[in-house]
């Protein structure tokens, strides 16, 4: 038992770090850090160094080398992500396209798809969106109402989606469609290509409680994608974004914290109650030990997983707990620094606030984490039927034509 | 990265599963439960057969010298079985305390006899119903005697001698404590079993009235000694925590599967799914916090203290909310004597409030983690 890389892990790894810090290093070079970047300028960094990661081989390590990939390892790909998270690097912006959509071509898309799509996708000149969720289809995801209906060999798509990351500056998204609503609703639903600058395609801001805009409602009022862009065949549209959805539980890690244990015992220690400080507060005591044994055990199911990959063994799936354990976790921390602070807790200000106000801007983002990506419950019915294998749930609405089924709001 | 146990280190823990399955299953863990042996001496035996009682110790002292890794793998197996039996005062808790402390005729004198299950061991620590700390140890020693209560000790009535924390000195300091080792067969020493929660494990009152003692290390450094000890016995115990809890998860799912309700198994209602998941949860962070636990005992890292800690918060919560939950999931037939259920809930809370409760623990966590934010 021990922490270390194998041989040819640490030979893998030194590799990297010599390419990341004779380019990541030089990467900024004659960048402004007085003041923030735009928007777009975040857009155009993160294409310019994905470009850069493409050329070396590193934006899709574990792609077979025909898509341009490495062919690597999944460890290999985890070394590289070590060694990047070491640099201020750009990223996030590749995830879907990378992560999920072209995984998903590479299954079930034609050769012509793949051709015209992965090689942008890869080297960054391509955005990608997800066209999955709506507001009646969130957990129950087959429960999609937007039409595409076929005229000629095209389709003309009305409907609405939401939660879309990036629709305003995607290129492509990748959506699903009901194109047949007489079947029951698992069958009746086909995947298509959508060109995110076509006539009839609109996406419009949420604001989230933070305030934040991380999202967008996208409408589509008689939008045409050709048949060329269907993925699979008609009514496969269930199959096919289960591949998407299985590369998505790979390509969304832990999102990571901006406040943890440390801020914590840090705050307490700085805040006095009415018997002391904080610190020395046997509650507050018992609740770092409790968040203690979360974070840890997390971490080191992350090791037990590594060492799995490192072996080329698939990993157990006590990973699945993560993301249970880790949101509440996140919300719970968050909101008993604020009880500390007692009337002070309340009080979003960078200025005044300890920690830059992390504490709050954590508490007010915290719903959503355990929400999306699968709420806490649906990742309990994923432990229990995927992990302790109990039966799924009865579907009263498994064999029903979608169009007769009631629908609430 | 390589957090994992070794094939050999798996393979001995697959024999231990077996060994158990075949000579210790409940209905053997229920003899104990039922009647008045004090533990189970057939599986013992083969215990000690096997050499489990000298995994750790050195092969110059008797022991076969593997290491505490093998130890943690017995001691999950050990645990999902609930076997009747003084594994742990004896080898996690006297063994340990010799290793540490006991002078190399001390050593001589007694490893090998641990080893070779010739002689059973505990630590007695506890006088009462409140934590033991240096404040609450009375019994005293002086002039080769000691005299005082001990209550509850662990295996106590079964165990040949037991390693005693004594009172050496005037204040209530930590270096007012010494252990002394004690033969619990001799003159000056009234041993009665305690009448208990979980009557598969035994638990004694012992009276010392000038019974004949030797001090285990210097006088003083007693307090040192147990706290290094519990450390590692809190991490082979949270071992046993995590068999027992997967244990009760195992026995709650198959009763789930197989119970019917409302015309469906009670496994596909969302309420028992989200309990069963839950325990998952709880079982998996005890797992992780515990192998590093087990990294830290094996290497003897410097983050033992919180490594052992953190095994043994996540363990405890692991199975005391398996046990109850497995009986909540049983419905009416988990509150029988008939069913099993109640032998996880017992033993759940006897191992939670062994070693010291969660309560300290995680004052002493949070202790390791404000060294480690101030370094």
């Amino acid at each position: 038992m021990d922490f270390e890389d194998t041989p040819e892990e640490a030979e893998i790894r030194a590799e990297i770090r010599a390419w990341l810090s004779e380019n990541a290093g030089k990467f900024d070079e004659g960048r402004d850090r007085s003041r923030p970047l735009t928007g777009r300028e975040v857009i155009e960094r993160s294409k310019a160094w994905q470009k850069i990661k493409a050329d070396a081989g590193y934006a899709a390590i574990t792609w077979p080398k025909e898509y341009g990939g490495m062919g690597g390892t999944s460890m290999q790909n985890v070394i590289y992500g070590q060694e990047e998270a070491k640099f201020n690097m750009p990223g996030n912006l590749f995830l879907i396209g990378i992560g999920m959509a072209m995984p998903t071509l590479m299954v079930h898309g034609t050769p012509e798809q793949r051709e015209r799509f992965i090689r942008p996708a890869l080297y960054g000149e391509e955005v990608w969106c997800q066209l999955f969720s709506e507001p009646g289809a969130g957990s129950d995801l087959a429960n999609v109402r937007t039409r595409a209906e076929k005229d000629g060999d095209e389709w003309v798509v009305n409907g609405q989606k939401i939660w879309t990351s990036g629709a305003h500056y995607s290129d492509w998204g990748i959506l699903v469609a009901r194109t047949d609503p007489t079947k029951p609703k698992h069958k009746g639903l086909s995947y298509f290509l959508v060109d995110m600058k076509a006539p009839g395609v609109e996406a419009k801001p949420i604001t989230q409680i933070s305030g934040a805009h991380h999202f967008n409602e996208v409408y589509f009022e008689n939008l045409r994608i050709p048949d060329s862009m269907r993925v699979g065949a008609e009514g496969d549209g269930w199959q096919v974004a289960l591949t998407t959805l299985m590369n998505e539980r790979q390509a969304v890690g832990n999102m990571g914290s901006s406040v943890g244990i440390e801020e914590f015992i840090e705050l307490a220690r700085q805040t006095e109650l009415a018997d002391g400080p904080a610190i020395r507060n046997a509650a507050v005591r018992e609740k770092i030990a409790d968040w203690h044994i979360q974070s840890e055990g997390l971490k080191y199911i992350r090791f037990m997983s590594l060492t799995a990959l490192s072996r080329g063994e698939t990993p157990s799936p006590r990973a699945s707990i993560s993301k249970a354990v880790n949101a509440p976790r996140k919300q719970d921390l968050s909101a008993f620094a604020m009880e500390l602070m007692d009337l002070g807790g309340i009080v979003r200000d960078r200025e005044l606030s300890p920690f830059r106000g992390r504490f709050q801007e954590e508490w007010i983002a915290a719903p959503g984490i355990r929400i999306a990506g699968g709420t806490d419950e649906i990742m309990r019915n994923i432990i229990a039927e995927r992990v302790l294998g109990l039966p799924g749930d009865v579907r009263v609405d498994k064999d029903t034509p979608f169009n007769e089924q009631p629908t609430g709001f | 990265m390589n957090f994992d146990f070794s094939d050999d280190q798996k393979l001995l823990k697959d024999q231990a599963n077996k060994f158990l399955q075949d000579k210790c299953d409940l209905t053997v863990v229920r003899r104990i439960l039922d009647g008045d042996e004090l533990y189970e001496a057939d599986v013992w035996k083969g215990i000690v057969e096997m050499g489990w009682t000298g995994t750790a110790i050195p092969e110059e002292y008797g022991g076969i010298g593997l290491g505490h890794l093998e130890l943690c793998m017995i001691a999950e197996e050990l645990g999902r079985s609930l076997a009747p039996v003084p594994f742990s005062s004896s080898v996690y808790l006297a063994t340990e305390a010799l290793l540490i402390a006991a002078s190399e005729d001390q050593k001589q004198k007694y490893l090998p006899a641990l080893a070779a299950g010739e002689m059973i061991g505990t630590l007695a620590l506890n006088e009462g119903t409140q934590a033991a700390t240096p404040r609450t140890i009375k019994a005293s020693y002086s002039g080769g005697k000691i005299s005082g209560t001990k209550l509850p000790v662990p295996d106590g009535d079964i165990a040949n001698f037991a390693v005693v924390a004594v009172k050496t000195g005037s204040g209530s300091d930590e270096g007012a404590i010494s252990l002394a080792v004690v033969d619990l067969t001799g003159e000056g020493v009234t041993r009665t079993p305690v009448t208990t929660l979980d009557p598969t494990r035994n638990l004694s009152n012992i009276t010392f009235d000038n019974a004949p003692a030797e001090l285990v290390g210097a006088e003083g450094s007693g307090w040192s000694t147990i706290r290094q000890v519990l450390d590692r016995a809190a991490v082979l115990t949270a071992f046993e925590q995590v068999g027992g809890a997967d244990a009760a998860l195992n026995t709650a799912k198959e009763y789930a599967l197989g119970r019917y309700a409302f015309g469906r198994p009670i496994a596909s209602f969302q309420a028992i799914k989200h309990k069963l998941a839950d325990m998952y949860i709880k079982n998996e962070l005890a797992r992780s916090n515990s192998y590093y636990g087990a990294w830290a005992l094996s290497t003897n890292a410097p983050d033992l203290p919180a490594a052992a800690a953190g095994a043994r918060i996540a363990a405890t919560d692991a199975f005391n909310f398996a046990a109850k939950e497995n009986i909540q999931t049983h419905g009416g037939m988990g509150f029988t004597w008939e069913f099993d259920c109640h032998l996880f809930y017992r033993r759940a809370k006897l191992l939670s409030v062994s070693l010291g409760s969660a309560l300290s623990w995680k004052d002493k966590l949070v202790s390791e983690l404000e060294k480690r934010n101030a370094a």
